[in-house]
């Protein structure tokens, strides 16, 4: 790891400048007094630091990242004709890839021949070039820059405002790292898409009531269909969600109204972080319990009534998946029936209703909006919860609505299709980008509306 | 007049009982809903330590071990080499031969050796290169016995059933049976379970590597996570104008905490590993993924703890004349740190037990060896827990269930420690 030892020494450099300026600031010549500085003499040392390492950071950022691509261009430039005599830009590629393996000794795909044998010691020997020029660049920078900073500083200086002003920049970059992680997610679920849907139609993907992603290796084989039509997948997780919504609402809804109308101060101090636990469990820890108590559990029980019910069924992972969004439910639905103004109960009360009634007729109706946005994040959580339907749903896409069976859902497939060898160019490993997409546009566009129902009720009592 | 109030009265006693009876009823719903809750964590707790809890002991079985040079195959060789390479399982199989004579068959023999695991010749030859001397010296040595064993002695495999469903038969049970009587079956603190990596072995098997990727991914994590998501909020928070840019970024950042965590894997698996080019399995890639992920929970904490801070703090520094800048960074920002401290952790908490993106970016590999680095291939603890769940070993269901105590242990004492600190330091203005 060169970068990072590079990095380091960087940072021992900042400090030794920040030192520096400091000192100078203190015994610039003709200073009769610290108070004919413009800024305090830390600030003179941040400044320096930051003409010490900033440059040289982005330098080393850039060099790294065009560095390998250089040598590649350098190798391939050079390769002699006999390997590369004749050859696709894919199979030069692959001879490429051969050549790195070889250079960081990994196994290699094909023989090992002389002539690669020498192109791998050139890729090591090149890279070696590049990483010390690198080393050495970037520290001759840094001695240069700092040299600068170091003769900028005089007592009319604005140090502290120019440091101010480098700060405010760097945590403006630092917040628009959200607005690019989404940007990244779109682009790169879209771009693996677009390429799914240059080899399947959208409309095959989109409308497909078959799902069956193995591609044939030989042409005649059973089962090769290579089918994409999403409908069952989609089919499966609104049936696991449906039934886990209709676990957690209930109960969280009504949990939320005891706790919050009715419950003493003592179960409430109790009974909420008790049952908040339930948020904090790992949805892998779900999973394992779904598949070692709840499905075996279901399949018997439903042996002793004489149906017959799949041990991956997608009833234990709905109840699951339900038992996971109690909390969220509760917790949400706690906080909007709490801000409902208490005039309205006691109007209510007033008036001769009872406690229930109050809560029914007066309540609910008052903080519904709120409750409505909570129920549609849970169901956009539903969707997109992956671990509880990986371990405990089955991977065959069924289309059916008898929760005794098994079906497989969106989060499932990519799972399937993405764990293990992957090839990009294969409509199977992409097909994992496009469910991945669909999964983004429809859990964002829940959590829109929900967000937009939540805030706007929140207004009306503020 | 008087008639018809009464009848108005009359008829609200006569609605009465019924509206008391809905109101019990309702109230008792209530109840019910709460007692489900908890009856659902009991459930999940209880199911998880019976099953677990066996796994913190494994079974051992006490050999007479000697350590005969002409056994190993040395000869008078000492050398590193040759005692690495020396057969070592001949040791425990003379052992056994010793204590069972009677067993001669070579399928009754074979299954004999295979009561003790397959790692006690391993355990040997430790023994015997850390201390050379030992060659031709007299040892009784506790030897942890296969997995099968194991559950045999924990009650785990049902005595009663008829043979042929039975994992063992009534010939390997009297065997176990004689050796407990002999006393030299015994269970020890399971150590291996804490310091191995995976095995598919369940009695070699630990978790030991899943924690230390663990480690190495929260680490990560905790480095790029924590300055990111405080920079985030200070600037959102503290000095952004308000317009739409700001708005943007504060739509996203609440929707990014509501993406399904899959998707992140997808963008690390696009991002990170086939653009960058960075390696698979790695805990720095699963770090990086991490870090998108909890990035918007440790934002949100922060700004809610800045928010807290009073402005008069603020109009306090800058009325003397500090200037923007100094303000935050002097005042405000070390009063909403414990808050931004808490939210950091239960940030941390979310990412030890996400499992999902994980999956996408290959951290799901079979890893013997321990890493050693952020770029050495691992796994990680909800990964190993994933990955065991689905062996099909008795052994492996105890041994997951243990992992996920070890789990939840971690995740309930980041928890804690995030309610102690809000409970340390909060203050009301």
């Amino acid at each position: 790891m060169q970068s990072t030892t590079l990095i380091l020494i960087l940072l021992v450099l900042m400090a030794v400048a920040f030192q520096l300026g400091r000192r100078r600031a203190y015994n610039l010549p003709g200073l009769g007094c610290i108070c004919d500085l413009n800024s305090l003499p830390i600030y003179h040392g941040l400044y320096t630091a930051i003409w010490c390492g900033i440059p040289a950071l982005i330098l080393l950022g850039i060099w790294s990242s065009i560095q390998t691509p250089i040598v590649i261009n350098l190798l391939m430039n050079d390769l002699p004709a006999a390997i590369t005599a004749g050859l696709t830009p894919a199979e030069l590629s692959l001879v490429l890839n051969d050549i790195r393996n070889l250079a960081y000794g990994n196994i290699t795909s094909g023989e090992i021949s002389p002539e690669l044998m020498a192109a791998a010691d050139r890729y090591n020997q090149l890279q070696q070039i590049g990483l010390a020029a690198q080393s050495i660049v970037v520290i001759s920078l840094t001695l240069i820059t700092t040299s600068f900073g170091w003769r900028f500083i005089s007592p009319e200086l604005r140090a502290r405002n120019k440091v101010e002003s480098v700060l405010r920049w760097l945590l403006l970059i630092s917040s628009t790292i959200a607005i690019l992680c989404t940007l990244g997610i779109i682009f790169a679920v879209l771009f693996e898409s677009v390429r799914f849907f240059e080899m399947i139609p959208l409309t095959d993907f989109l409308f497909g009531l078959q799902w069956s992603p193995q591609i044939a290796i030989r042409a005649d084989q059973v089962g090769s269909s290579g089918a994409f039509g999403a409908i069952p997948l989609f089919a499966g997780t609104l049936l696991i969600s449906f039934i886990a919504m209709l676990v957690a609402v209930p109960v969280g809804l009504m949990a939320a109204i005891y706790l919050s109308e009715y419950a003493s101060q003592r179960l409430r101090t109790y009974a909420k972080p008790l049952l908040e636990i339930l948020a904090g469990i790992p949805t892998v820890v779900y999973g394992f319990f779904a598949a070692l108590v709840v499905a075996p559990m279901i399949r018997d029980s439903a042996a002793q009534f004489g149906v017959d019910a799949s041990s991956e069924s997608a009833l234990a992972a709905g109840l699951v998946m339900g038992i996971m969004l109690i909390p969220f439910i509760s917790s949400l639905s706690d906080d909007v029936i709490n801000a409902v103004p208490q005039a309205l109960r006691d109007a209510s009360l007033a008036l001769g209703a009872t406690h229930s009634e109050t809560i029914r007729q007066v309540v609910i109706p008052a903080a519904l909006p709120g409750i409505v946005g909570g129920v549609l994040l849970a169901a956009s959580r539903a969707i997109g919860e992956t671990m509880i339907v990986v371990m405990a749903a089955g991977l065959s896409a069924n289309l059916t609505v008898n929760p005794l069976d098994s079906v497989t859902t969106v989060t499932v497939q990519i799972v399937t299709l993405l764990v293990g060898d992957q090839e990009f160019d294969s409509p199977k490993t992409l097909a994992a980008f496009a469910l991945g997409l669909l999964l983004f546009l429809v859990t964002l566009v829940l959590n829109v509306v929900a967000l937009r129902v939540v805030r706007k009720y929140r207004e009306v009592y503020e | 007049m008087a008639d018809r109030s009464t009848t108005t009265l009359d008829k609200v006693n006569a609605s009465l009982a019924r509206r008391y009876a809905k109101e019990r009823r309702f109230r008792r719903m209530g109840l019910v809903a709460i007692a489900t809750g908890l009856l659902f964590v009991l459930l999940l707790f209880t199911s998880i330590i019976s099953n677990g809890y066996s796994a913190f002991w494994q079974t051992h079985v006490k050999l007479d071990i000697t350590f005969n040079a002409e056994q190993l195959g040395i000869g008078d060789a000492r050398d590193f080499e040759a005692l690495s390479s020396a057969d070592y399982a001949a040791l425990v199989r003379a052992s056994l031969k010793e204590i069972f004579p009677e067993v001669r068959e070579r399928k009754e023999r074979r299954k004999l050796y295979k009561m003790i695991s397959t790692g006690a010749p391993l355990l040997l030859r430790e023994m015997l290169i850390n201390d050379p001397s030992l060659v031709g010296s007299h040892h009784a040595i506790w030897l942890p016995a296969d997995d099968d064993i194991d559950m045999l002695v924990k009650g785990q495999i049902d005595r009663t059933l008829p043979e042929s469903a039975r994992r063992l038969n009534d010939q390997v049970v009297g065997w176990v049976d004689r050796l407990t009587e002999n006393g030299v079956v015994a269970q020890l603190f399971n150590t291996t379970f804490f310091t191995a990596g995976d095995s598919r072995e369940p009695e070699l098997a630990g978790i030991g590597g899943a924690i230390t990727g663990s480690f190495y991914a929260l680490l990560v994590t905790l480095l790029l996570a924590f300055p990111i998501g405080v920079a985030t909020a200070i600037y959102l928070e503290e000095f952004a104008p308000k317009n739409r840019w700001t708005d943007l970024i504060e739509i996203n950042i609440n929707n990014l905490a509501a993406v399904p965590s899959i998707v992140f894997g997808l963008l690390g698996l696009a991002l990170f590993i086939n653009i960058a080019g960075l390696p698979r399995s790695a805990p720095l890639v699963g770090g990086l993924v991490l870090t998108l992920m909890t990035l918007p929970t440790i934002i949100i904490a922060s700004r809610a703890a800045l928010k807290s801070v009073p402005p008069s703090i603020r109009e306090a520094a800058i009325g003397i004349g500090a200037s923007k800048m100094q303000t935050v960074f002097h005042h405000v920002l070390p009063q909403a740190l414990p808050g931004m401290l808490t939210g950091t952790i239960i940030g941390m908490a979310q990412a030890l037990g996400e499992t999902a993106p994980l999956l996408m970016i290959g951290m799901v590999a079979f890893v013997v060896d321990i890493p050693g680095g952020p770029l050495d291939p691992s796994t990680a603890l909800p990964v190993q827990i994933f990955l065991w769940a689905d062996s099909p070993e008795r052994a492996f269901v105890e041994r997951t269930s243990a992992a996920i105590m070890v789990l939840l242990a971690f995740l309930i004492s980041m928890n804690l420690l995030a309610v102690l600190l809000r409970k340390k330091f909060e203050r009301r203005w």
